[in-house]
């Protein structure tokens, strides 16, 4: 287990430095010149030169790299030119209202997407079945934000049950905070169940048509039982990698539900920084949605080793 | 099931009927009829929106602002009097269209890397190690932050959806390069003489390309559904063209009182998406067995 680990810890050490490289490059991919882009038309050159300073970009580009590297190195992620603070501040203060609606989202994802995947897969091919799997591939199809939309209008505006954006800390007030986040949460939800459902769906048809199945409704148990008892366990191995490839998935869908319902996280923080051409803040937030990418496929590719065997010594 | 007869059967069967078989089984398959039916519906509304739209989808008409759905306007109007039903049916023109280039640009770049990475032993290693970074980003955010930075223009929407959905396509193609690459006729060609490049284009990827026509239909859908992102944001095709995204997101700001605008749009993604989903999910279980999710 231990050689697994130190591989896999290794294998991502590539990957983390093209990421970062990545980010680094995505300036770029700016036409003419970044400073001069974020100011407007009325900038002197003066004023021009002074941003192209701060950020930089006058220096040779391998020692904007370098000093990239060492300050990305050190946690420090540069000065946001709009705030006017410190680019890593402002992300883990917006981080937790992102990682907690994504959170909120996986849980009822995987809880509700895991239960009507299996009732699906035991209702074979009959109505239960066919309706669940109509439910799954309905809720891939919506899109995000129209949805978000359309619950606003419902649960906020027409009913006047939730409140239609915004956020309130959990610290504050318990109450406030779950009315806050969940129409948000179960927007994201509804997007991410379908995937879960299918795979946990065909998973459990794998797992009902194996011999130790049989043998369990042979010798009398009941057949509910074996599904929780020996069938869910044995299914739980592909559920969990479609977890890790949902990761992305949740993220970017907490982003622009983030946007629809006004919650103040890392995604709206990316998408004004983007809008208003912040490059360090873009940069700087990029860089963490992706680290918090790879490091939950890490646990999911070293859960899945921990359950199976066979991943270790292959 | 006539399924598992056709399936015993093709084995044997010589080129041609095998093909007429293929196609059989692709006619029998209930979600490609009904995907490719939603889709076919929406295409042909959206090639012959000019005669099919009721009114022009840019005129303007303030004393028809904000009118609900009546006979006149089967979708209602929106804030500049403009008819939703005719703005839907040429919106349609252009996020079919940006979706239809968007596939092919993944379907070229997607195949050329995972073809490469798949084919050439020396190349897979950093190549892919090149696509999982790629993948760490949030593909969504990668395109918002593409199309910004580029400019909002249709052409710069396509490169920003492109770029988001390549890698995926790539490590698709590599992964049925890399078991079709072992196959004897493969080895064969080579014995024969026949260049690398012959051989991964002629015989290895027309052979790997059933799991490229699945991920590409997904990749259609996840399009249409990005494009409306990018629009919302604000960074999509620029206006007064419509396309489904900026209906929708013209239509926000009056939700309250008029929300026919944004419903009729959404309604309309939500279909074309169905559509390919069903298609994409029939054609996987027809072209690919593999993957084939049990029915």
């Amino acid at each position: 287990m231990l050689s697994f680990v130190l591989r896999r810890l290794l294998s991502s050490i590539p990957v983390l430095i093209l990421v970062s490289l990545m980010t680094f490059a995505l300036i770029w991919l700016v036409p003419g010149d970044p400073a001069s882009v974020f100011l407007d038309a009325s900038a002197t050159p003066e004023q021009i030169e002074n941003l192209r300073r701060q950020l930089g970009l006058d220096q040779p580009i391998w020692t904007q790299m370098l000093s990239w590297y060492e300050r990305v190195l050190s946690g420090d992620l540069g000065q946001s030119i709009l705030l006017r603070r410190s680019v890593a501040d402002a992300i883990l203060e917006r981080l937790p209202i992102t990682l907690s609606l994504a959170a909120l989202a996986l849980f009822f994802a995987v809880l509700f997407g895991i239960l009507l995947g299996s009732l699906a897969a035991v209702n074979h091919q009959r109505w239960g079945d066919q309706s669940i799997m109509a439910l799954a591939l309905l809720g891939l199809s919506i899109p995000d934000f129209w949805l978000g939309l359309v619950l606003i209008v419902v649960f906020a505006v027409q009913l006047g049950w939730l409140p239609s954006g915004g956020y309130v800390p959990i610290t504050e007030d318990f109450v406030g905070w779950a009315r806050s986040m969940a129409l948000p949460a179960f927007t994201l939800t509804v997007t991410q169940i379908g995937f879960i459902a299918r795979m946990t769906r065909s998973a459990m048809l794998d797992v009902l048509r194996q011999d130790y199945v049989r043998t369990a409704d042979a010798k009398g148990l009941s057949h509910s039982f074996v599904v929780l008892r020996h069938a869910l366990p044995n299914a739980l191995v592909p559920i969990l990698t479609v977890t890790g490839v949902i990761a992305g998935g949740l993220l970017g869908g907490a982003v622009v539900v983030e946007q629809v319902f006004f919650l103040p996280g890392l995604g709206r923080l990316i998408i004004g920084a983007i809008l208003s051409r912040d490059f360090p803040v873009i940069q700087g937030g990029l860089l963490m949605l992706a680290v918090i990418y790879l490091v939950i496929n890490l646990i999911v590719d070293l859960l899945y080793a921990l359950i199976d065997p066979r991943v270790r010594y292959g | 099931m006539a399924d598992g007869h056709l399936n015993a059967v093709e084995g044997l069967a010589p080129h041609a009927s095998r093909l007429r078989t293929l196609l059989l089984r692709l006619v029998a398959n209930r979600s490609i009829a009904l995907g490719g039916g939603l889709v076919a519906i929406i295409t042909l509304l959206a090639v012959f929106a000019p005669l099919v739209a009721p009114y022009d989808p840019l005129e303007s008409n303030f004393r028809a602002r904000l009118l609900p759905p009546s006979a006149e306007h089967w979708f209602g109007t929106d804030h500049f009097g403009r008819d939703v039903l005719s703005r839907v049916i040429y919106g349609g023109r252009l996020s079919l269209e940006i979706g239809f280039l968007v596939v092919l640009a993944t379907g070229i770049f997607g195949t050329l890397i995972g073809g490469c990475a798949g084919y050439f032993r020396a190349l897979d290693n950093p190549v892919m190690r090149l696509m999982d970074a790629w993948m760490a980003f949030p593909a969504i955010l990668l395109a918002i932050a593409v199309s910004a930075t580029l400019g909002a223009s249709v052409t710069n929407v396509v490169i920003a959806l492109s770029l988001a959905t390549t890698p995926h396509t790539a490590r698709i193609v590599r992964a049925s390069v890399l078991v079709v690459r072992e196959m004897e006729y493969v080895e064969a060609a080579r014995a024969l003489g026949a260049r690398d490049m012959r051989i991964l284009f002629v015989h290895v990827l027309l052979n790997s390309i059933a799991p490229l026509i699945v991920r590409l239909t997904y990749v259609f859908a996840i399009a249409i559904l990005a494009e409306a992102v990018l629009s919302y944001i604000g960074v999509g095709p620029p206006p007064p063209a419509p396309s489904f995204g900026n209906i929708i997101a013209n239509g926000r700001d009056f939700m309250v009182e008029a929300p026919w605008v944004t419903i009729f749009p959404g309604v309309a993604i939500f279909v074309v998406v169905l559509g390919l989903n069903l298609l994409g999910d029939g054609l996987r279980d027809v072209l690919d067995p593999r993957m084939r999710v049990e029915r």
